[in-house]
Parts: C-alpha cells; structure tokens; sequence
C-alpha cells in the first residue's frame, strides 16, 4: 500500500485516516468491483459484441486486464484505466517540457512520454513573428531560442509514423518559461480541461498545467515570447538594461511562487486530482491560517488539507443531489 | 562430525517453521518518490528494495528495438546485507547471473510490443540477506512494474523449496540454504499457469524432485495471492483519493 511517509502523531494519524475513510465512502467506483489488478479477469457479456481496448488482452477466451487501475466502459468498448503510469500524450495536449538536446532543426524534449518529444524548429513561431523559410542561419541561432535544460510550453502536435510525438509552439503562449518552479507530478492527477493555462491575478502569477504531469508555477508575463529580441536591431546597452530588469524577482512574488508550488507538493503527496481552484483553495487555507511556507510540507497541514478534501467533496456531492 | 538436524524429531525446523510453512510475506508500494514504480518486499528477514523506470527513451542508440522496448535489470546486494561485511566488486559473476535472471522471468511477462523504441530499467537490491533473495528480488521487481504501470501479460511470483533431512522444505533461510543441500527455485505465472524460471544447483531422484518442484510451486501461489491483494489495495486507494 503506497503510505504517506510522514511523522505523524497519535491524533494526526487518527485525523488522516478518518479524512481518508469519508473519501473512500464518498467515491462511488472504489466500492465496487471496477478495480482490477494485473491478470485479473473483466467480467463482461461474452453474448454481446465488445471491443477490447487498452489495459486488456483476451487470453484463452476470457478478458483479462494488463495494468492495474479501473475498468471504463463506453457503449460496447471496455477498457482499463491505469493510474500512475507514464503520460500517454494525445493530439492538442498542451505539457510543459524540458529540452534536452539541440539537433539539426529541432529540439529534443523530456515531456514524461516513453521518448522524448520532437520540437520542430519549423513548428516554431520566430522570435520577429514573420512567417517565412527557415534559413540555415537560424538553424545556428537555435540556441539563442532554447537551450539544453530550457523548461518550454508547447502542444501536442502529431504522431510520426514511427511513433515518435512532434510538438507546436505556434502561439505567443506558447515558449519558454523562466522565473518559477517546475513541479513535476503523476500525470493521472490532472484533468483534461478547457483552460491549462490560469492567470492568478491576486498574485500575479502564472500556473500552467502540463497534461504530462509538469506544472509550472511562475511570474506572469504579458507576452511570452520575448526569447530573442533580434540581435541586429537592438542596440547593446538597451539589451543590458533589460535583462538587468528581467533577472530581478522581487522577494513577495518568490514567496508567492513557493506558496503555490507547495500547496501543489502538498496535492499531489495526498493523490488528490488537482485543478487549479483546488490549488488555490489550499494556498487560502494556509494563508488563512497563517501557515509559513515551509511548515506547508509538514505533517499538520497535510492532515488539513485531506480533512478539508473530504469535506469539500461530501458537499459537491450533496449538492449534485 | 554430527551431522546437523535441520527438521528436529517434532517436525520443525531451526526458526520453528513446520516443513510446509512459509516465512511472513509484508509489501509495500511506492517507496522510491523518484522512480516511476517501487516496492519493498520482505520474506522473513530477507528484504529487497526494486525501483523501475521507464519506458523512457532509450540511452544507447545502438540497442533501441524498433519493435519492442528494451528490459534492462540490475542487482545489487548492499556491502551490510549479511553478516560479514564483505566488499564486493561491482559486476561480480553471481550478480550478474541474477541481474540476468531477473531480467529474463520479468521481460517474459512485460508486453514489450506495446512499447517499441523505449528502456525499462530494472534496478533490485538486497537491503538484508537471509537466503532466498533471488525470489523476493523476482517479487519485489513484479510488484514495482505493476506500480509502474507496465503492462504485463500476468504477474510473476516466484519461491524456493529444498530437501534436507529426507524432508522438502519451502522458503529456506540463510542456514538451511548454505547446508549444502538442493534449493529448487521457481517461477510461475500464476494465472496462465506456466513455469518461467527453474534452477537448481544439486542433483536430486526425479520423483523427490517433483515433490520439492510442486511445494515451491504452491509456495509461489501463496505469494501471488498476497501481491495481488497488495496490488488492489494499492489501486483503490489511489482511485478514491484521487477522487472524481
């Protein structure tokens, strides 16, 4: 059983695992039979036609599933979701990555995937934003975009036939990130939504989160792509005076980033789903409460917040009711 | 020389086991926040750590399969495992022996077809050595890919059994293994009902050998029995805190 590897008092211990019990009572699915584990059998209506989807393989006539995780069934598909495995990406996903690598004309990006992910340097917007060929010159100045360790935002953009994923940053959203976090968590804990990236205005921060289970908490910018500012238009000194400016963070908005970033540690050590009104439901709960940034990571709070989880689920519950 | 009793005259053996009894199994998943799946498993006082990760990109070229992914395994045997603190080389011949073992019975049950041109690495090591190792270390490797979320055509479990004093024994500690006698492990899928792993090192009469092939075999149900509880557990609990 995965445990909780924190010090934990008699009454905290109590606390959580009662928090835990009302939010397995809570959830529908975890009573029933849906879970399976590896090499268990899916009970289905072998008279009716069914498609076997992913997490199953059919042996000796029987289904049975290959991962561990819950069986889903859509009309006649059934299939077994697996929690904690690696990100399975798909088209229009927007992750956030790290650059590994600077080939020839792409980048080389870790995004959680079985490989690494492809950055083209064509399914780049450029830097001056004018839509031409990409001439070798640029090519060389690929490193005044990203470079290796560069921690970039892009989307999903199609399956090579060989199984390799390409991805777009086609957008002035898209690019790279500077002046934050990086969190990286299990990528079944955020859900697929409308809106990955959140600008929180009361902070002035920006949190995206990658579909791959890397979330980026940073300061907001107006436009993203300031990358490269065109080398041979700009003079020297204003590039000095700028970057001066852009290096400094001031100390509230680095205490806000870390805020955020633990309540997300604190989420995601629990196994809560996170979206971004819980991420922010738990930084008010520990500024309400006047809790210092680094006791976030302690014991009491994690009991907190499972307590307030449990409660705030028992209500969305009734409410739909 | 008196010869040692290792089954005494009322039928137990030098930790007070019955012939037939197993030491006491304890799992748990998720130990190693880095890795992608994990797991600590302990049969009596043996205890094995595992960390899988991957499937990730391949880091030697040169060996990526375009068909299927690459299983790497490495195991490793802590220098405070046993009783005399020995330094032992990196790579020596008998871990790279088990290291091959391992991989071989885990890369039998992984669908590697679903995950071409990646690695899955494998990594065990023996935190305490109390004889069978080799099992646990098989144990403790499924139950981490199955965190891991690995597809796996079914989960691997595997025992050993050995015969001492005309009797066959299952799950034999350090004494009873080093006493010289045949140590029989195996490997089964439990579900498919199929052997993957069998090793012996001694000789013994074909009819005693099935007796000591069959303990371990029920030994190594018994285990899977257990994992697999292990394993639910593990996958309600992540269901229900992760919530709607």
């Amino acid at each position: 059983m995965r445990g909780l590897q924190l010090p934990l008092s008699q009454t905290q211990r109590i606390r959580l695992q009662r928090a835990f019990e009302k939010l397995q009572s809570l959830s529908s699915k975890a009573n029933s039979d849906a879970s399976v584990t590896v090499a268990d059998t899916i009970p289905v209506n072998y008279e009716d036609a069914f498609l076997k989807g992913h997490g199953t393989t059919d042996l000796n006539g029987e289904l049975v599933a290959t991962v561990c995780g819950v069986v889903e069934r859509i009309n006649k598909l059934v299939y077994v979701r697996g929690l904690r495995a690696r990100y399975k990406p798909e088209v229009g996903d927007i992750v956030v990555g790290r650059v590994v690598e600077v080939a020839q004309k792409r980048w080389r990006l870790e995004i959680n995937f079985t490989q690494d992910a492809i950055l083209m340097l064509s399914s780049m917007n450029m830097p001056d934003g004018i839509q031409r060929r990409r001439t070798a010159l640029d090519e060389l100045n690929m490193r005044g975009i990203f470079e290796e360790n560069d921690v970039v935002c892009a989307e999903v953009r199609n399956f090579q036939h060989d199984g390799s994923l390409q991805l777009q940053a086609r957008s002035q959203k898209y690019g790279k990130l500077e002046k934050g976090q990086l969190l990286i968590i299990d990528p079944y804990l955020v859900k697929k939504s409308k809106l990955h990236f959140h600008h929180l205005e009361q902070f002035g921060i920006d949190l995206i989160l990658g579909r791959n289970g890397f979330i980026w908490v940073g300061e907001h910018v107006e436009t993203r792509d300031r990358m490269v500012v065109d080398q041979a238009n700009s003079s020297q000194q204003s590039m000095v005076l700028e970057e001066k400016n852009q290096t400094h963070t001031p100390l509230e908005m680095r205490q806000n980033i870390c805020r955020i970033a633990n309540a997300v540690r604190v989420l995601s050590t629990l196994g809560f789903s996170i979206d971004a009104d819980l991420i922010m439901e738990t930084v008010e709960l520990s500024s309400s409460l006047k809790i210092d940034i680094h006791d976030m990571l302690g014991s009491e709070f994690h009991v907190l917040v499972a307590e307030r989880e449990a409660e705030r689920r028992s209500l969305m519950g009734k409410r739909r009711r | 020389m008196s010869k040692t009793e290792y089954v005494s005259p009322e039928g137990l053996r030098l930790d007070g086991r019955r012939p037939m009894e197993m030491r006491q199994l304890r799992a748990e998943i998720g130990t190693v926040a880095k890795a992608n799946g994990s797991a600590v498993f302990e049969m009596g006082n043996t205890k094995v750590i595992a960390a899988v990760y991957g499937p990730r990109e391949v880091q030697n070229r040169s060996q990526q399969l375009n068909d299927q992914a690459l299983v790497r395994c490495e195991y490793s045997m802590a220098n405070f495992s046993t009783g005399d603190r020995m330094r032992k080389p990196k790579g020596d011949r008998r871990s790279t022996e088990i290291s091959l073992v391992i991989r071989q019975t885990m890369e039998a049950c992984i669908l590697t077809h679903l995950m071409p041109r990646s690695q899955i690495d494998i990594f065990v090591q023996v935190l305490q050595a109390d004889g069978g190792t080799r099992s646990a270390c098989i144990n403790a490797a499924t139950l981490a890919l199955a965190d891991a979320g690995i597809p796996m055509r079914d989960i691997v479990t595997s025992c050993s059994a050995g015969y001492l004093n005309s009797t066959p024994l299952l799950d034999l500690n350090y004494i009873e293994d080093s006493a010289g006698g045949p140590d029989v492990t195996v490997g089964i899928l439990p579900k498919l009902d199929k052997v993957t792993l069998l090793q012996m090192d001694a000789k013994l009469p074909v009819d005693i050998f099935e007796n000591v092939m069959g303990l371990a075999i029920e030994g190594c149900k018994a285990i899977a029995n257990y994992i697999r509880e292990v394993l639910l557990e593990n996958t309600k609990q992540l269901e229900y805190r992760r919530g709607l």
